[in-house]
């Protein structure tokens, strides 16, 4: 059980990361979401072959998180820990994409190693911009960014109860698992079996909590909107840097710069 | 309106279970009181506090808060009179940060952003918890959360507070502290609870429940000076009355 443990804490680690003052955090929350999104949508546009075009976009995730003061070993790690999904998603390409597209010495490369490489180099880029997006900006802050630039209030108000509660419900589920393991022996306790139990009771309580908050909102005059105080500024750095960046994620996205710089390399050369 | 005192008749209530929770209530508590409410596990405080803010709806009887009658359409005005602390601080602090929370209230009042700041910090002055506003909830300790819970329902301006386990999970330290700042309220107080010595040191006045009945509703000294009424209702002296468990002398 201490891997969940050591999970939930290094969740506690990146929220307390967007507490931290850097000109990154400072941005306005609405610049950093809507980068992130041009990049996002840049990087997965690409053709399912496409690796060395990638590659450029890697200053993105590395200027933010220098300037944001997150750790970069804390975000490869983050980064390994989901990466079982985006392999295993890719797994089979090498072996059903076997057209032999170049030679690396007499190892013929097939399609399906690069269309995997570039799988992989996608989830690494997608993965480190969102990261660093939470580790860099409040969830709160983000929730009155999406509210501002026009998500419904429902949404909004949805995710902030469900980021707000997580830590509770967390620490419910660790207790839970301790009050198990230590009646279990290292066995396998019961089996599944008990765990299906325990997701019932979980949803139960999460249900009595769910009416408990529901009572203390009501009973401070929530009227099915919740207020807050928190006030905006876009100013001209926020659309310097969001206008800044997407231009430059789209000149990384028409043109082939690795290949380009190259041409330059060898055009002075020669 | 004037919402300065709380008066129940004849309650009655069963959960939809069947378990009959208040048997004939009826009881008057004037401005400025201090009332403690104590009673075994199940004898009905936690469903006598819900009907006071009109949380649950009585079977039969009448609750009234000042001269209204507590319906739904006067709820809103109740709740607002009634400030509601409740047993477990997660249940209250919902917002993202100690100061959106305490202004959560306030802002559901319509009031103006200049009246809500000053509110909030008046309220997490008073209890002594102005330096922990930019903090989120889920990292507070146990006693910055109950004492950020209370602020957060001063800040509504509540003519009366009911408190539900207040010193429940608190160290001692933590505890006296909270008795001491409960102390210093002029609300009237309706605390329920299984922490006797609190009972006895904020409240000139206990009501005893025991099976959905009050069993006894008399001074607090008086309650807890007759032994046979406590053992009756599944109760004990508080521990500042019994002897004293080194030298035996008694208190």
């Amino acid at each position: 059980m201490a891997s969940l443990e050591q999970e939930i804490y290094e969740f506690g680690q990146l929220d307390q990361m967007s507490y931290q003052d850097t000109p990154v955090h400072r941005l306005d929350p609405r610049a950093k979401v809507l980068t992130t999104l041009v990049f996002l949508v840049c990087v997965v546009s690409f053709d399912k072959y496409a690796v060395l075009p990638l590659l450029p976009f890697l200053v993105f995730p590395v200027a933010m998180a220098s300037l944001g003061n997150i750790p970069g070993g804390f975000l490869l790690r983050k980064l390994l820990i989901v990466s079982p999904f985006a392999i295993v998603v890719g797994i089979f390409n090498p072996l059903l994409d076997q057209q032999t597209v170049f030679y690396l010495g007499s190892w013929g490369v097939s399609a399906g190693w690069i269309s995997y490489l570039s799988i992989l180099l996608r989830f690494t880029l997608t993965t480190l911009a969102a990261l660093i997006l939470i580790g860099t900006t409040s969830l709160t802050a983000i929730c009155a960014g999406i509210e501002r630039m026009g998500a419904p209030d429902v949404f909004a108000t949805q995710l902030l109860f469900l980021y707000r509660y997580i830590f509770v419900l967390a620490d419910e589920v660790l207790r839970m698992s301790r009050a198990r393991a230590l009646r279990s022996f290292g066995r396998k306790g019961m089996g599944i079996g008990v765990y299906s139990n325990m997701l019932g009771h979980l949803l139960l309580r999460t249900y009595a909590r769910a009416q408990r908050i529901y009572l203390a909102m009501t009973c401070r005059g929530f009227d099915g909107h919740v207020r807050t105080m928190r006030t905006l500024h876009f100013a001209p750095r926020d659309a310097l840097f969001t206008l800044g960046w997407s231009a430059v994620f789209v000149v990384f996205r028409l043109f082939n710069v690795p290949i380009l710089i190259g041409q330059f390399i060898t055009g002075l050369v020669s | 309106m004037s919402h300065h005192s709380i008066e129940a008749r004849d309650l009655a209530f069963s959960y939809p279970d069947g378990t009959l929770a208040l048997d004939g209530i009826t009881f008057e508590i004037t401005h400025g009181e201090s009332v403690a409410i104590v009673g075994a596990n199940g004898a009905g405080k936690s469903t006598l506090m819900m009907h006071l803010n009109g949380f649950l709806t009585p079977g039969s009887g009448s609750v009234r808060v000042g001269d209204v009658p507590v319906t739904k359409s006067t709820l809103p005005d109740i709740r607002r009179a009634i400030g509601t602390v409740f047993q477990d601080p997660d249940d209250q602090l919902f917002m993202p940060s100690v100061y959106e929370d305490v202004a959560f209230g306030p802002m559901n009042l319509g009031l103006p952003p200049d009246e809500v700041d000053a509110r909030v910090v008046d309220a997490l002055t008073q209890v002594d918890a102005l330096h922990l506003k930019d903090r989120p909830p889920y990292r507070l300790s146990g006693g910055e959360k109950r004492a950020v819970a209370i602020a957060t329902v001063l800040a509504m301006c509540p003519n009366a507070l009911i408190l539900d386990e207040p010193s429940s999970n608190l160290d001692p330290r933590a505890r006296r502290r909270l008795i001491g700042l409960l102390s210093t309220f002029t609300h009237t107080k309706i605390i329920a609870t299984h922490d006797l010595d609190l009972a006895l040191a904020l409240c000139e006045r206990t009501i005893v429940m025991s099976s959905g009945r009050i069993a006894a509703d008399e001074r607090t000294s008086d309650i807890f000076a007759n032994s046979e009424l406590l053992d009756a209702c599944g109760l004990e002296r508080p521990l500042s009355m019994q002897g004293c468990p080194v030298c035996g002398t008694s208190a």
